[in-house]
């Protein structure tokens, strides 16, 4: 059976969405030539490498780069002399935020060194293995410092420090003397105090969890090329090319208009492609060797410096009655940030208890930076940390009272109308139901062989719109041009033209989706925060509403009617009714061949002084060889 | 040190290349052949996504040297379609949607096709462990595992 006449799974009153429609980019993925980030190639271009540093935690006293820089066939050397210091300013990137301040640190280390990998240097040369000896002969002075990985012990007063900007916020008053607590927040209601003694049980446990990475099979990539005009432009594997865009402007100094980012395919991100790292390093040393620069990350190198997400150390207490109602619900998160502020703990202390109702509710989060990788977004970063603590304590509850844990959680499952502790009253939420479907599935009454188990696990995450863009133009053929500006990391182009198809009432294989670069589109957020198909889509629908629009007004200049009285069914222009007037449905293709002829009134021509052009010379006027005196 | 000169056979077609002596198969394949369609995912022979077939043996090519190619029978995923005919399990890929962001796909297709040249008629135990070799962090492996069968199926005629 073939795919694109399996129309079994679609969804009732659409003709298209839910159809398996063939994917876009199929074809050239399994062909092997889709191009990803390290597949694009420029003539003369040189290998980008990174020096990154041997220690966790030092202070770089100084770089040498002289005997790097003489090796024959080396173009350039980077390092933080390069790039200009930039002051605290907070910026979104995906569900997280970063602060340029801390950007520029992490992608090439100024005072100190924060992590095993921390960028020291860059090398671009004209091949590989020269660029990899070049590394080799930078002499970097190392003042090597005492160092702390965990997050509970880096929250200790004893801990070393790893920067002196850091004063707790969210405490008053203001400490006094920098540590490594970035941030304290609370998500709170009702009271805890009282609920836990209200309560028959109460169960207490502490859990630890490790910076996990989201181990995308492709590693970081990108192409860079700067001319001497002042331009830039940037081939890179990325969630969003238009966030890539705009901090490397930012570092490297350049308006954002003078660079363009063309995101590649993207061998997976699941939110640690948001961020720059390799970006404005091949930009600037391009700039400085006059010549294209391609980077690539070894699979060490991600492992090594790229963003993993947040480990925990988390302490979770939950009362409740032996009839399984919870009556008090406390949780101490502390959230492992990496070399810089800025873990999901947020997110993590928001959603800790949000799958249930709850009256009593203390949260307390704390992030806390270590000398690891900057942590980056990672699939509904933050809340599946805290779950992991928050659900195995509600099983323990369970357990402790004897009470199945479908039903303990169907006993405090959130549903409409439930006020969070962090401020929203829900609506419809279903997982009542949902726990319903489960606690009655057979695979739940499954017996168990040996070596087996069995759990239940619920979770909440929020999703974002946040800007989007889409525009579409139709072909000379009728056919349809559709780009929109996030890159598709699993489908979403297919989901794109099939969302178009339905609004514009033709089949999706007449449309041809396209993820455009940051210069033929306008602003897009990233890939992330579970929003592109519910946000890009409903750009992309819009999109196709103003042509259905437009055609249906060409199609009534046709016909001589006016606009309201045709009408749009199945990709036809029709007319309204009998009274609209007798004529035959028009396709996008005929109204498309009409255009094509339209008349053009305007026939006077125009001109217009050039405005910033001076008068010619008369040197000027002999070398052209015409006389152009109306000028 | 000079750069080696190696006579190599890559999708029946005859190739000479020049590497250097430290260059993996891999290396050239990409960088001095543009036969980019094969993938580095690790660099260390983890992952799979860099398989090609060496004289009908499955082998990753980050973890032989471009020089081993002399005289050998190179097989990558360029090689795979007959033209614009699409091999049985590349389309079944298609159909079961067997991949998302499609990285892995190039090095999954070579393994399971050298699979299937060994063995027509695997079990899914088989697919599975002979794919275990390959890293896919999209998909969950099942909708790759039932496209293998399912092309296995066909090519048996069945």
């Amino acid at each position: 059976m073939s795919m694109t006449e399996d129309t079994a799974a679609k969804t009732d009153g659409y003709k298209y969405i839910g159809t398996r429609a063939p994917r876009p980019d199929g074809f050239d993925k399994v062909t092997g030539r889709a191009r990803f980030g390290a597949d694009y190639t420029m003539p003369g271009m040189l290998h980008g490498l990174v020096l990154r540093s041997p220690h966790a935690h030092a202070v770089l006293k100084s770089i040498d780069v002289s005997k790097a820089l003489a090796l024959p066939g080396v173009k350039a050397v980077i390092t933080r002399d390069n790039f200009a210091d930039q002051e605290s300013e907070v910026v979104p990137a995906g569900e997280m935020q970063v602060n340029y301040r801390d950007v520029v640190r992490n992608m090439l280390a100024r005072e100190k060194v924060f992590y095993d990998g921390h960028p020291v240097a860059a090398v671009a040369a004209t091949s590989l293995s020269i660029a990899s000896k070049a590394l080799k002969l930078i002499e970097v002075e190392y003042e090597v410092l005492p160092h702390v990985i965990d997050p509970y012990d880096a929250a200790q007063p004893d801990a070393p420090v790893l920067h002196d900007f850091i004063f707790t916020e969210g405490v008053e008053p203001k400490p006094s003397k920098p540590s490594n607590i970035a941030k304290r927040v609370k998500v709170a209601s009702g009271d805890v105090e009282a609920g836990f003694k209200k309560a028959d049980v109460i169960v207490e446990k502490t859990y630890d969890t490790k910076p996990v990475h989201q181990g995308y099979i492709e590693p970081q990539a990108c192409l860079a090329n700067y001319t001497k005009d002042g331009q830039g432009e940037i081939w890179t594997t990325t969630q969003g090319h238009f966030l890539k865009r705009a901090f490397t402007a930012r570092l490297c100094g350049l308006d954002i208009s003078r660079l363009k980012v063309t995101p590649t395919e993207i061998g997976g991100g699941f939110g640690g492609k948001n961020n720059v790292y390799l970006e404005p390093l091949a930009l600037e040393l391009s700039r400085q060797s006059g010549r294209p620069v391609r980077m690539i990350m070894s699979r060490g190198e991600v492992i090594r410096a790229t963003g993993p997400t947040s480990g925990g150390h988390m302490r979770v207490k939950i009362g409740a009655t032996k009839d399984g109602k919870i009556t008090a619900a406390e949780a101490e998160h502390y959230f492992q940030a990496g070399a810089f502020p800025g873990s999901p703990i947020n997110q993590a202390s928001m959603t800790s208890f949000a799958c249930y109702d709850l009256e009593n509710v203390n949260v307390i989060g704390y992030d806390v930076v270590s000398n690891r990788p900057k942590v980056a977004a990672y699939r509904a970063p933050g809340a599946q940390v805290a779950a992991f603590s928050v659900e195995s304590t509600i099983d323990a509850v369970a357990r402790e009272i004897g009470m199945d844990p479908i039903e303990f959680r169907l006993k405090n499952a959130a549903k409409e109308g439930t006020k969070t502790a962090y401020g929203v009253t829900f609506g419809p939420v279903g997982l009542v139901e949902c726990l319903e479907a489960l606690r009655n599935h057979p695979n739940y009454k499954a017996k168990l062989g040996p070596n087996q188990g069995r759990g239940i696990s619920c979770g909440f995450w929020f999703n974002i719109g946040a800007d989007s863009c889409a525009t579409m133009n139709v072909n000379e053929d009728g056919s349809i041009a559709l780009m929109v500006g996030t890159p598709d990391i699993g489908g979403s182009r297919a989901s794109m033209a099939l969302m178009a198809a339905e609004a514009l009432g033709v089949n999706p294989d007449t449309i041809k989706p396209t993820v455009g670069d940051t210069s033929s589109l306008g602003f897009n957020f990233l890939t992330a925060g579970s929003r592109t198909t519910f946000a890009v889509g409903k750009a992309a629908v819009e999109a196709s509403r103003k042509v259905v629009e437009e055609l249906k007004s060409r199609a009534a200049q046709t016909w001589g009617i006016p606009v309201e009285a045709v009408e749009w069914e199945d990709g036809y222009a029709r007319p309204a009714g009998p009274n609209a007037g007798d004529f035959e449905p028009l396709s996008i293709a005929e109204i498309a061949k009409n255009v094509g002829d339209l008349t053009v009134f305007q026939r006077t021509p125009n001109y217009c002084k050039p405005l910033y052009n001076g008068k010619i010379t008369p040197e000027e006027q002999a070398e052209t060889g015409v006389t152009e005196d109306y000028i | 040190m000079a750069k080696l000169h190696v006579t190599t056979e890559i999708n029946g077609d005859p190739i000479e290349f020049l590497c250097e002596p430290e260059q993996t198969l891999l290396e050239v394949l990409r960088d001095e052949l543009q036969y980019t369609g094969t993938k580095e995912g690790c660099g260390t022979g983890d992952c799979g996504a860099c398989s090609v077939t060496v004289d009908g043996r499955l082998v990753c090519s980050c973890l032989m040297l471009g020089a081993e190619a002399e005289g050998k029978k190179i097989e990558t995923i360029e090689g795979m379609a007959n033209g614009e005919e699409l091999h049985p399990l590349q389309q079944k890929f298609l159909d079961h949607a067997a991949l998302q962001c499609g990285y892995c796909t190039p090095g999954f297709l070579v393994a399971a096709k050298a699979l299937l040249e060994k063995n027509p008629d695997p079990t899914e135990t088989e697919v599975r462990f002979w794919l275990a070799g390959n890293l896919c962090r999209c998909t969950g492996y099942d909708k790759i595992v039932r496209a293998v069968m399912d092309a296995a199926a066909e090519m048996r005629g069945n």
